[in-house]
């Protein structure tokens, strides 16, 4: 493990109790919300993270507790170093604190978990729908979201289907 | 060889109206540019120099629907572009004719779920569907082609 | 839902200035169907006169929500999905996907797959940066630029449909390496792409590189610093425009890339003509790349170009009528596919507008839990009202061209 990452993730041990999981050389750590924005702002100015390479979010449901999290992919050019951060947040009433502050770049990922998902960033300055149509209701990428699947038509089943269909004629 | 040879002294060609329409129509057909996805970038290839479409009448793709006669949907349709497309679909001039390029226009192809609209023509009425993912030039002017021989059989109006 | 929706201006006023309510300055729409926004993206300007106040970009006109989709899927099937995200970069798409798999499951990839994964993306990275320059030299009214290079890709077209039998969505990169041996035929046809392709670098540089007008149109426009493009995630060629020496092939190699010659080009002015000439230099590069590749290939002759792990990679027909467990191996792959295990891993990957990104996470079943993509594309367009404000609309276009877009990489 590289030296810089490996005082990182001491430092952010001693100071915000968190958990680690090692996975494949891949370094991830299981924060609360409430502490993602100290952290990152930690992890920017004092160990050299100046780049957030994504960031995105996993549906549990139905057996996961908390439902979702969060995930904040970070990573340090003069280092070369990768680190991940994890944020589980449950279900009812899904939010977390947004780090447009920080990273610029977090604006339209934190767009997208908001229409994907229905996670709300708080103090996000320009929270909207960015990828389904305006006024499209339901988040997609949930688990109990239909996939909007159209049937398959094969010859027993083709013209039923078919009459179904809306087309259009002129 | 051509009309010439015909006229000999009399400089009188005899056709029907229907047959002189139709030849001036298939003969400089203008499409949209108006590629969405993949199947668009085929549509580039074979507006380019190797499979040339300027033989066929398409030498330039006009930008403004007002000036064009072919809609090309070329490429998946998601239920936001929807009503672009009518859109744009409507703001063609008649007698304006439809092809849906590829598979996702046809029919919704590789994906069938809530974002794609299964097949253009729940949006629009498609004259030509080509098949493909995405359809080699060789196939979008197969498909023009037979747009071609489709509009030389249509008829002015309805004569008896 | 073929109404058109009406969006009031309450719900807009805090992206436009104060002004375009009072008239004073004029809200343009550039529209999903415009022939220099290099696909479907609508861009709303507030304009005073020719000169932008803001850009807004608006996209998901091209959402096709991959990613859901994927979920669906069992992960073999699931590639098929991943050529049509980036269409231009096709090979990388596959790439990626493959090593996020192999990441996960742990699966090992023999060498001359890996020689020939590299001498195909370095390919499809020409292929892509030939678009490119086709496409931004159209919009800066360079016509003739635009058929001399899809003129050059016919034949890169031609290698990759004698390779896989496909011009553009292979899916000829599986998981464990690629799908069938490459015929004799390939070493000749990427010899003369080779041969004749440098003269047309050339070509290309007499027309537009010392040209002053291009020079006018793109020197000094869309100038991001450093610290800027760093803080808004640019990546790529974008990135290396502005001076940052950033390359997943260097950093965190794959596939092989640390055995290989090439550099990193960099330009340190930021502007469009620093990216142009970024993306030009890597066109030299990656023919040296083809070139080192091809000797490997030459030496690696007869090695097997799939991994042989049964479990994930499925016997060739020749063994099926012979053994017993190939055909068993064979029924499974087929009816239910691999297994991976509940974890997550992310694989960035180079391709030609940025650092490409898969996360994927399993959860012990045949098809995965999470595909999420990390585009280049959806974090450039970010940065769009930044590098254009306060420039005319026809910089405008310039810039568009020179970030280097694709629609359906950024919505999904």
């Amino acid at each position: 493990m590289n030296n810089k990452l490996l005082k990182a993730i001491q430092t952010i041990e001693k100071r915000f109790g968190v958990e680690e999981h090692i996975f494949r050389d891949e370094y991830s750590l299981i924060v609360s919300p409430g502490d993602v924005v100290e952290i990152c702002r930690l992890l920017r100015d004092g160990f050299g993270f100046d780049m957030l390479s994504s960031l995105t979010a996993v549906d549990y449901w139905p057996e996961g507790d908390p439902r979702f999290h969060v995930i904040y992919q970070l990573y340090s050019i003069e280092n070369n170093i990768n680190l991940r951060l994890r944020a589980p947040v449950s279900d009812d009433n899904p939010a977390i604190p947004t780090i447009e502050g920080i990273y610029p770049n977090a604006n339209w990922h934190e767009r997208e978990i908001w229409d994907m998902f229905g996670i709300k960033a708080e103090g996000h300055s320009d929270l909207r729908r960015i990828l389904t149509p305006y006024d499209w209701e339901g988040h997609p990428l949930r688990k109990d979201y239909p996939l909007g699947y159209e049937e398959v038509q094969f010859t027993f089943n083709a013209d039923e289907i078919d009459a179904k269909k809306p087309y259009v004629k002129e | 060889m051509g009309i010439e040879q015909k006229l000999a002294n009399l400089g009188i060609v005899t056709t029907t109206l229907e047959k002189a329409v139709n030849w001036s129509r298939t003969r400089a057909m203008w499409p949209l540019l108006s590629g969405l996805a993949c199947c668009a970038i085929e549509m580039m290839a074979a507006e380019a120099s190797h499979y040339d479409m300027s033989r066929f009448g398409m030498e330039l793709m006009r930008a403004s629907p007002r000036q064009s006669d072919l809609l090309i949907v070329a490429g998946r349709v998601t239920r936001k572009m929807a009503p672009v497309i009518r859109r744009l679909y409507d703001q063609l001039p008649d007698p304006k004719w439809a092809i849906a390029m590829g598979d996702c226009a046809s029919c919704g192809g590789v994906f069938n779920n809530y974002a794609i609209v299964q097949g253009v023509d729940e949006v629009i009425p498609v004259d030509v569907y080509i098949a493909g993912c995405p359809p080699r030039p060789e196939g979008l002017i197969h498909g023009i082609l037979t747009l071609y021989e489709k509009v030389e059989n249509e008829r002015l109006t309805k004569w008896r | 839902m073929v109404q058109l929706q009406e969006v009031t201006l309450d719900e807009l006023k805090h992206l436009v200035s104060d002004r375009a309510i009072q008239g004073e300055t004029m809200l343009l729409n550039m529209g999903p169907q415009h022939p220099s926004t290099h696909g479907v993206l609508r861009l709303m300007l507030e304009l005073e006169g020719e000169t932008i106040i803001n850009c807004v970009p608006d996209i998901g006109f091209l959402h096709t929500g991959v990613e859901k989709n994927m979920e669906a899927k069992r992960y073999e099937q699931a590639e098929v999905m991943t050529d049509r995200l980036d269409y231009l970069n096709t090979v990388g798409n596959n790439l990626a996907y493959c090593l996020a798999i192999e990441k996960l499951v742990g699966l090992d990839v023999p060498p001359r797959a890996q020689v020939i994964r590299v001498i195909l993306a370095e390919l499809q990275r020409i292929g892509s940066h030939l678009i490119w320059l086709g496409t931004q030299s159209l919009d800066l009214a360079a016509m003739s630029m635009f058929l001399y290079c899809f003129r050059e890709r016919e034949l890169i077209l031609d290698i990759l449909e004698l390779v896989s039998g496909q011009r553009m969505m292979t899916t000829y990169i599986r998981p464990g390496g690629v799908w069938r041996d490459i015929p004799e035929e390939f070493y000749d046809a990427v010899q003369q792409f080779m041969a004749m392709f440098p003269a047309r670098i050339k070509q290309y540089h007499g027309l537009l590189t010392k040209n002053p007008l291009f020079i006018d149109r793109t020197k000094g426009i869309g100038v991001i610093s450093a610290e800027d493009a760093v803080a808004w995630g640019l990546t790529g060629p974008s990135l290396r425009g502005s001076g940052v020496a950033l390359d997943n092939r260097k950093t965190q190699p794959y596939t092989g890339y640390e055995e290989y010659d090439f550099e990193i080009p960099t330009r340190t002015a930021g502007d469009v003509y620093a990216r142009y000439e970024c993306r030009m230099d890597e066109f030299w590069q990656s023919l040296r790349i083809i070139e080192q590749g091809l000797k490997k290939l030459r030496e690696l002759d007869g090695a097997p170009v799939r991994s042989s792990n049964r479990k994930f990679v499925p016997p060739p027909r020749s063994e099926l009528g012979a053994s017993m467990e190939a055909l068993i191996h064979h029924f499974k792959l087929w009816t239910e596919g691999f297994d991976a295990p509940a974890e997550y891993v992310y694989m960035p990957v180079s391709s030609p507008r940025g650092e490409l990104g898969v996360y994927l996470e399993g959860n012990g079943s045949n098809k995965p839990h999470r595909v999420h993509w990390r585009t280049p594309s959806f974090v450039h367009l970010q940065a769009l009202p930044v590098l254009s404000k306060g420039l005319l609309v026809a910089d405008l276009v310039a810039i568009i061209g020179s970030i280097d877009i694709v629609l359906g990489d950024s919505d999904r």
